[in-house]
């Protein structure tokens, strides 16, 4: 090479610097890229994580209280919560003046209800003093603090105050306490009465059942996986099909199949009595129970086992095996030491995937779980449809997230999220 | 293929193994005709004769199987009609095969000689560990298929059915399924929703797993994160969110643009179902992508083709079989989906699995099993597609299956 070429940078045709051309070109190479997965990119950013991240602001949201008794808030605000009486009749003018136009908006009955989570009663007392308050003439019928005692002794009890005043700033930590059966007592965080704990239960048991889930699907799956790796390919392939048959059908074929097999005039107990193990009037109880949920979901959710620990066992060459054999290895220490460490990144991969899957499952414990055999998703969705406390129900489904984004943060460490592979 | 050269078993193991699963069977049997010692005994007994018997004339194999069979089922058909019939013949297949593969050896001959006896018995001992495990992932899905034909209300096998009497067996529940405007209502919105969801993320997830195998793409990990999440976050969650979302989204359509209820219905489910489907998209076409020959892109540019030309005529019939496949998956994910549907649908934009789901929970009607039959056959038909065409690209791509 001459000194010439090493001096003055290398051209390219169109007598620009080598170097800007390919950087330029990488530049455009890029922004290609970007702009094929920008629509899908928007997309799910609009219609999924947005969504998502609005449900999960519910679980800290309050402005309710503020945005509709706008005077009482700061009226209560210089009361003392802890001097046992209930605020002067300053506190009780702002309310009646709140309570003036949250009637006409017909707002009022929802603080009720909102506050009614915290302490119940309030609900039926809002309700109550909007009938009256909607007759009144802020410049004349005072005193308030009279008139609502009057409507309702309650309104003087501190209590009530205490939980206006506790729920007044535009954030709340209200929902997350009740989802962990706390709640913000006289003197700050406490647990619920024992006969409103059920949340924490509720957690419990979902992480447990999952567990057995995954468990029973690690053995039942294992010994499957093993089988079609080993075999020669044409007869692996017919087996799958047995394997890919389940995962292919849809899911409430699969929960109504197991209703069918699992009820008590169904087709095991009819086995069971015909064979003569089970007498006609002891027939087994195997549904609308944790034993029913962890049934139908195991075998729901096996394909999710059976699928990553194959394909990582058909990477394990058989002639290690025989290789320990044939150094002295007896069956099982050649198993254990030489090819179970080996499928453990299958056993990983699978167990991961049907962990998450299971704990946020909904349809499968709904139709045969019963009430012993339910989810927290189940509670989320109770929450979200029949008792619209919104608000706790979002704080549930936060702690479910972070849950499976935990997980799904270890999957992709462990296994990788594009390594993930479908039949 | 035999591997192992093998000579005949002696008539005393093959005589005691074959009365082994002789008693086996006599247990079941004696158990269910009231007396389980008896029949323990029975069979036991009778196999072992049988075995003893057969093995002296092992050169007419052909002639004791059938024999074997023939007497099996008559006793069964003696005992209790034609169902007990037909299983008598089962089990008589099942021995006389029995008899002769303990009697010959068979079961060595496909083994390296090598194996310890233990080992031999391990191996089939295995085999039938996963032949149990078959059956647990199987039955569930087989027994709803006759079950759908039962001439009675129940969910369970009526003593007609089991005498396969055709007095049993009825097509009502599947012509209920096509009457009943309930139904038809939730059938045609399925096969509206799912086909529109799915066009949407066969789309978008190709244009942009194209976008992602490309080198140099910025924060690849996370986007990837990103569109995979539908498939992780659990459906509830999703469902919550997109209830919200889509109750305001659908009142600003209504009001501002004017469109009708119904309309915006369907939009919502549509555009729900289309994200759900989209990380099933991204992850079969990117690994289509993976063992894409980017020369060949390269090549017909050299050649004068433009990018739009070299997409069509050279990179999409070569990932034309993942694409299609994603798609297939992206189409059952919304045919089968119930969670989301149930929040962000109103009753116009009733599905099936939705329809099936409160059926369940409330009216339990069997008109749920013909459906179920119905969809199984449907996922037969997928899952062939699937397996096809997967066979198909692993041939353009020159990999051969091992």
């Amino acid at each position: 090479m001459s000194d010439t070429t090493q001096s003055s940078p290398v051209l390219a045709a169109d007598g620009r610097p080598l170097k800007h051309s390919l950087n330029r070109a990488l530049r455009r190479q890029k922004m290609r890229a970007l702009a094929l997965i920008l629509p899908l990119l928007a997309f799910v950013l609009l219609t999924f994580i947005v969504p998502i991240g609005q449900m999960l602001f519910r679980s800290v949201q309050n402005d309710i209280v503020q945005n509709t008794l706008p005077q009482t808030v700061i009226a209560v605000q210089s009361w003392d919560a802890n001097s046992g009486e209930a605020p002067d009749e300053a506190a009780f003018a702002a309310l009646a003046a709140d309570f003036k136009t949250a009637v006409e908006n017909k707002t009022h009955t929802r603080v009720g209800s909102r506050l009614n989570y915290e302490t119940p009663g309030i609900s039926s007392l809002f309700r109550k003093a909007g009938r009256k308050a909607k007759r009144w003439d802020l410049e004349t019928d005072g005193p308030f603090k009279e008139q609502f005692l009057d409507i309702d002794e309650d309104w003087g009890d501190p209590a009530i105050w205490r939980t206006i005043q506790k729920f007044s700033p535009p954030v709340t930590s209200g929902y997350f306490l009740n989802a962990a059966d706390m709640q913000l007592g006289d003197d700050g965080v406490e647990f619920r009465p024992e006969n409103q704990q059920i949340y924490i239960t509720l957690f419990k048991r979902t992480l447990f059942m999952s567990m057995i889930i995954m468990g029973s699907c690690i053995l039942l799956g294992y010994p499957v996986a093993w089988l079609l790796a080993n075999l020669p390919s044409a007869k692996a392939n017919v087996l799958l099909i047995l394997v890919l048959l389940p995962f292919w059908t849809s899911l409430l074929v699969r929960t109504s199949a197991w209703k069918v097999m699992l009820q008590q005039q169904g087709v095991i107990n009819d086995t069971l009595v015909w064979l003569g193990l089970v007498g006609d009037d002891a027939r087994l109880v195997m549904i609308n129970n944790q034993f029913g949920t962890i049934v139908a979901m195991t075998h729901i959710l096996l394909p999710f086992m059976i699928l990553p620990m194959y394909s990582v066992m058909q990477t394990i060459p058989p002639t290690y095996l025989r290789a320990a054999k044939s150094l002295g290895a007896t069956n099982w220490t050649a198993f254990w030491r030489v090819y179970f460490p080996q499928s453990v990144p299958g056993i990983g991969a699978g167990s991961i995937l049907v962990f998450i899957l299971a704990i946020g499952y909904y349809i499968t414990p709904e139709l045969v779980g019963g009430t012993k055999g339910v989810f927290i998703s189940n509670r989320i969705a109770f929450h979200i449809s029949s008792s619209l406390n919104w608000g706790l129900a979002a704080a549930l489904g936060t702690i479910l997230l972070a849950a499976v984004l935990i997980l799904y943060w270890a999957y992709d460490k462990i296994v990788g999220i594009d390594n993930v592979k479908l039949g | 293929m035999a591997l192992t050269p093998v000579t005949p078993s002696s008539t005393s193991f093959t005589a005691s193994t074959t009365a082994a699963a002789g008693a086996v069977a006599g247990l079941f049997i004696g158990t269910s005709q009231g007396n389980a010692f008896l029949g323990v005994i029975i069979g036991a007994l009778l196999l072992a004769v049988i075995a003893f018997v057969a093995l002296q004339m092992r050169d007419r194999e052909k002639a004791i199987r059938w024999i074997i069979l023939a007497g099996f089922a008559l006793a069964g058909f003696l005992m209790g009609g034609l169902s007990a019939g037909i299983m008598g013949a089962l089990f008589g297949w099942f021995f006389g095969w029995f008899i002769f593969w303990i009697g010959e050896t068979r079961y060595r001959a496909t083994l390296v000689p090598y194996l310890t006896p233990g080992q031999v018995l391990w191996h089939y001992g295995f085999r039938v560990i996963c032949g149990a495990i078959f059956v647990f992932l199987i039955t569930p899905i087989l027994v709803v298929l006759p079950l759908s034909f039962n001439a009675q209300d129940f969910f369970t096998f009526t003593p007609e059915m089991l005498r396969l009497d055709p007095e049993g067996y009825s097509l009502k529940h599947y012509r209920d399924f096509f009457t009943s405007q309930d139904w038809q209502l939730s059938f045609r919105n399925s096969v509206i929703i799912a086909p529109i969801a799915t066009v949407i993320s066969v789309t978008l997830g190709t244009l942009a797993a194209i976008g992602l195998s490309q080198s140099h793409v910025p924060g690849r990990r996370a986007i990837m994160a990103i569109l995979i999440s539908p498939m992780i976050v659990p459906l509830i969650i999703s469902a919550t969110g997109m209830f919200f979302f889509y109750s305001q989204m659908g009142q600003v359509l209504e009001n501002n643009l004017g469109l009708s209820k119904t309309f915006v219905g369907y939009v919502k489910v549509v555009l729900a179902h289309a994200v759900l489907g989209i990380p099933f998209v991204i992850i079969t076409v990117t690994a289509t992508l993976v063992g894409f020959d980017r020369s060949l892109t390269r090549a017909a540019a050299n050649m004068g083709a433009g990018p739009v030309t070299t997409f069509f005529r050279v990179q999409m019939p070569l990932i034309l079989p993942g694409v299609i496949s994603g798609g297939l998956f992206a189409f059952i994910t919304s045919f089968d989906e119930v969670v989301v549907v149930l929040f962000v649908g109103s009753a116009r934009q009733k599905t099936l699995p939705w329809q099936m789901f409160t059926g369940l929970r409330e009216q339990i009607s069997p008109t749920i099993l013909a459906v179920a039959t119905i969809l199984v056959v449907i996922s037969i038909a997928l899952l062939t597609t699937v397996e096809l065409l997967r066979r198909r690209s692993e041939r353009l791509r020159g990999i051969s299956p091992t």
